[in-house]
C-alpha cells in the first residue's frame, strides 16, 4: 500500500454507553483486558513509575512472540479519569529498535450515560509503532487503536466482541 | 448532545460531501493541521472551512486539541470503522478473528 507521510501523534476518539469507571476498568484491569480486543492480559502498577505489561495470549505464542508483547512505564494514573504511559512494542527486531511511544487515554463521563475515551498516541521516532497502531502495517490493515476501541465499544455495550 | 454524536447518520451525512472528504483526505495525509494549513489547501472562505470542520467534528470524524496557541485537527478513524464493524461486516460476512488477522501480521 501507499504509505504517507508517517504521523507522530494519533488521536483516536470514541463513545461508549458505559460509566468512566467500566471504561477505566476495561483498560487497567486484567481480568477486562483478556476480554476483547487482542485479549491479552495487561498489568499496570497504578502509580507514577510503575510497570505496565501486555503479555502474549496462549495462541499468540504458539506463534513465536516473546512472553511480554508491549512493556511500558505508568506516568500518571488518575482513576477513572486519565492515563499516561510509555508503550513499546516487542512484536518485530524494527519495534524493539524503537524508542518507547507516550500513551494517554483520556475518560469523560457525560451526564447522557455516555462516556467519551479519547486515546492520544504520541510516536515520534517510532514509524514502525505508528503504523501498527493505525493499522497500516499489514496488507490486511487488521488491529490498531480504530479496531481496539470498535471492539471495546462493542464489549461494554453488548457483553459481546465482534469476533464472538 | 453526547448521545447523538455517535449517530451513523451524522457520520453518513458528513461523508457525503466532497469538500469535507477532501478535508479528511488532507489529515489522512498529514495529521494535526491547523485551521489556516487546511484552508490553503481549498479555494473557500474561511467561515466556509470551519462550517465543514465543524459538521466532521460533530460525526466524530475530526478531534480536536490544543497545542498551545494552536488549535489542531486530527482525523479520528473510529467512527469509520464502527460502521465497518456494524454494517459493512455484516453484509460481506467477512468473519476474520482477530487471531488470524495477527497470525498474518506476524508471519508477513
Amino acid at each position: 500500500m501507499t504509505m504517507t507521510e508517517v504521523k507522530t501523534t494519533q488521536v483516536y476518539e470514541v463513545y461508549i454507553k458505559a460509566s468512566a469507571q467500566k471504561v477505566w476498568d476495561a483498560i487497567t484491569d486484567p481480568d477486562w483486558t483478556q476480554k476483547y480486543a487482542y485479549q491479552g492480559r495487561q498489568e499496570f502498577d497504578l502509580r507514577p513509575g510503575g510497570s505496565f505489561k501486555a503479555f502474549s495470549t496462549d495462541e499468540m505464542r504458539s506463534l513465536g512472540t516473546p512472553e511480554v508483547i508491549v512493556d511500558g512505564e505508568v506516568i500518571e494514573a488518575d482513576p477513572p479519569r486519565k492515563l499516561v504511559q510509555t508503550w513499546h512494542a516487542y512484536f518485530s527486531e524494527e519495534t524493539i529498535a524503537e524508542p518507547p511511544t507516550r500513551l494517554t487515554y483520556e475518560i469523560a463521563e457525560a451526564p447522557s450515560g455516555f462516556t467519551r475515551l479519547t486515546v492520544v498516541h504520541e510516536l515520534e521516532g517510532a514509524p514502525v509503532h505508528a503504523q501498527i497502531v493505525a493499522s497500516q502495517w499489514a496488507e490486511n490493515q487488521g488491529g490498531g487503536w480504530s479496531w481496539i476501541l470498535s471492539d471495546l465499544k462493542s464489549f461494554l455495550e453488548t457483553g459481546k466482541t465482534l469476533s464472538s | 448532545m453526547l448521545a447523538v454524536v455517535n449517530d451513523d447518520d451524522r457520520v453518513f451525512r458528513a461523508l457525503a460531501d466532497p469538500t469535507r472528504r477532501f478535508l479528511l483526505d488532507q489529515l489522512f495525509e498529514r495529521d494535526g493541521r491547523t485551521l489556516s494549513e487546511l484552508e490553503s489547501e481549498l479555494e473557500m472562505t474561511r467561515f466556509g472551512v470551519m462550517k465543514h470542520l465543524r459538521l466532521l467534528e460533530d460525526a466524530g470524524l475530526v478531534v480536536t486539541r490544543r497545542n498551545g496557541r494552536e488549535k489542531l485537527h486530527f482525523l479520528n478513524p473510529v467512527p469509520i470503522r464502527l460502521i465497518h464493524d456494524r454494517w459493512i461486516d455484516k453484509y460481506t460476512e467477512r468473519r476474520v478473528s482477530a487471531l488470524l488477522e495477527l497470525k498474518e501480521e506476524l508471519e508477513a
